[in-house]
């Protein structure tokens, strides 16, 4: 992974001079990325940052305003639902039905993917993330935790080759929280998946992530592994650096920041970021 | 091909579309089948409409020769009028389903396409008026001893042209929607009474003022209307209406979804997808 895309083989997500802009408020500045097949990478950032909104424009949601995107090899402004079959995502900012059963939600999504076995692949599902017992039950009558983890079966039907979580285990207590990174972590190697996530457990991207991208502003300000970061920073552990990070505080080596001084303009109010 | 494209079957083409279209058309099928009162009023304001025209058919066919020689033109223009009422309705709050719901995130990063996606709302939007309708015109045989279906193959060409005209309309809500957000959710319920004067539902063209016969011969459904009248008064086919209505409708139509894709564009570019919900 790297900040500037680098010859060699395709990755499976590359963002290059990615810039979304509201009027004058700039929400994403120049962001260049890629992730190779089979990683996890984290944006990492606070409120506004631009990660929900780096997310969207992945995912064509949100039309950039400059700058180009490819997943798997595809231009995802020019041919996105060559793409989509082959990715899924869950966010916080977007739910299933309420009045729809756990099972008949999935199977809907099950039906749009395509699946030739959909009750076969909702089966395994529930068991695997532990739905079984509310998979009748209508979905707005679910706890938290549990729409969580529908949310994730949802993620998950289709066996995305790329997966983008925003908040994956947000809502979630430690014990099944550990269970779905347990679970994340296992998808990914089985089928070689790339992962990225936008996350505020900074205990959750030092387990399952190999690359950490830290944003403010709209602007990615440094990355790398989370045991470099932290090195670098001179800290005990990734939330630490966060807010180094966050309160635009110097790294420990003093080096410069990856894309420069961070004033690039306000945060953005009152939309997803 | 991945291991998992193994298990997914064709994502290309028209069977596949179809496939999608079907899938959303089941995520409604859940939705009315866990809710009786959705149910309920499908069939509601249909049936009460016609009971309520029915009876004062009858006060006006003992008081006027015209209602007895044309008998049943005012509960045929209450129920079509709610064909192209319900049709519109019946895009419209198919799509408020997800704006409630905030669902529609997912549902435009699955493959689904945009067009695909108007085409299903079009097909619950036909299976809305099915189910309001038919039940109000069986009831009007029963009541009144009055059939629709009398009207024979006229009523196909009526009810396939107001049903397409509520597309167009309901599809333009939808872009509405999807831009201005639930605060314009109140215009599903009232933009196509706008055009119900023009349309000459209960009164022939001829009583409106000259300038006014302009506009509402711009309306699709002012030729229908027409043409009902002229199968239940004159007894004639009028296949110049029926022409004119087909002509306006494709026009109708293709703007609508012209319409709808911009808005679904804007609603990309500004941000707007994962902002909408309740």
């Amino acid at each position: 992974m790297s900040a500037a895309p680098a010859e060699g083989p395709p990755a499976a997500i590359r963002v290059s001079k990615l810039t979304k802009s509201y009027d004058d408020v700039l929400a994403v500045n120049r962001l260049s990325f890629s992730v190779p097949a089979g990683a996890t990478a984290a944006l990492l950032g606070g409120n506004g940052a631009g990660k929900t909104t780096t997310i969207s424009m992945i995912l064509g949601l949100l039309l950039p305003t400059r700058g180009r995107i490819s997943v798997l090899g595809v231009d995802m402004l020019k041919r996105r639902y060559d793409a989509l079959p082959r990715m899924n995502f869950s966010s916080p900012y977007v739910d299933l039905p309420k009045r729809l059963s756990a099972r008949e939600n999935l199977m809907v999504y099950a039906r749009l993917y395509g699946l030739r076995r959909p009750a076969r692949r909702i089966g395994e599902l529930a068991e695997e993330l532990d739905l079984t017992a509310f998979m009748n039950r209508p979905s707005g009558t679910l706890s938290a935790g549990q729409r969580t983890r529908l949310a994730l079966a949802k993620a998950l039907l289709n066996e995305p080759d790329v997966l983008l979580l925003d908040e994956p285990t947000a809502s979630l207590d430690p014990d099944t929280g550990d269970r779905i990174r347990t679970y994340l972590e296992a998808y990914r190697d089985s089928r070689r998946a790339t992962i990225l996530l936008a996350s505020h457990n900074m205990a959750e991207v030092e387990r399952l992530c190999s690359r950490v991208m830290m944003m403010r502003a709209g602007r990615i300000v440094d990355e790398g592994s989370p045991a470099e970061l932290i090195r670098r920073y001179g800290r005990a552990n990734l939330e630490d650096v966060f807010l180094d990070i966050a309160r635009d505080r110097r790294r420990a080596d003093r080096g410069p920041e990856r894309t420069g001084p961070e004033r690039t303009g306000p945060e953005r109010t009152g939309r997803a970021a | 091909m991945s291991a998992a494209d193994a298990k997914l079957a064709g994502t290309k083409g028209p069977a596949a579309a179809w496939r999608r279209m079907q899938a959303m058309v089941l995520r409604y099928v859940y939705l009315y089948r866990g809710s009786w009162p959705r149910i309920l009023e499908l069939a509601y304001w249909p049936t009460l409409q016609m009971i309520m025209w029915g009876f004062l058919t009858i006060f006006l066919a003992s008081k006027s020769g015209f209602f007895v020689q044309a008998a049943g033109v005012l509960i045929a223009a209450v129920l079509l009028w709610d064909v192209l009422f319900r049709s519109s309705l019946g895009v419209s709050l198919s799509f408020l389903e997800e704006m409630w719901s905030r669902n529609l995130g997912h549902i435009f990063v699955s493959p689904l396409r945009p067009g695909e996606f108007v085409a299903a709302l079009t097909l619950m939007s036909l299976l809305r008026v099915l189910i309001g309708i038919v039940p109000a015109s069986l009831l009007a045989i029963w009541l009144y001893a009055y059939s629709i279906f009398d009207m024979g193959l006229p009523l196909v060409a009526f009810f396939a042209n107001l049903q397409v005209m509520g597309w167009s309309f309901g599809l333009i809500v939808c872009g509405l929607l999807m831009r201005y957000g639930l605060g314009a959710e109140s215009i599903a319920w009232f933009a196509i009474f706008a055009i119900a004067p023009f349309s000459a539902i209960y009164y022939p063209l001829s009583v409106m003022p000259d300038w006014l016969q302009w506009i509402a011969g711009v309306l699709p459904s002012t030729h229908v209307f027409e043409g009902m009248r002229s199968v239940l008064v004159e007894k004639t086919f009028r296949t110049d209406l029926l022409i004119n209505a087909v002509a306006l409708n494709a026009a109708y139509l293709s703007v609508a979804v012209a319409v709808f894709l911009r808005f679904f564009r804007s609603a990309r570019e500004r941000g707007l997808i994962l902002q909408i919900g309740e």
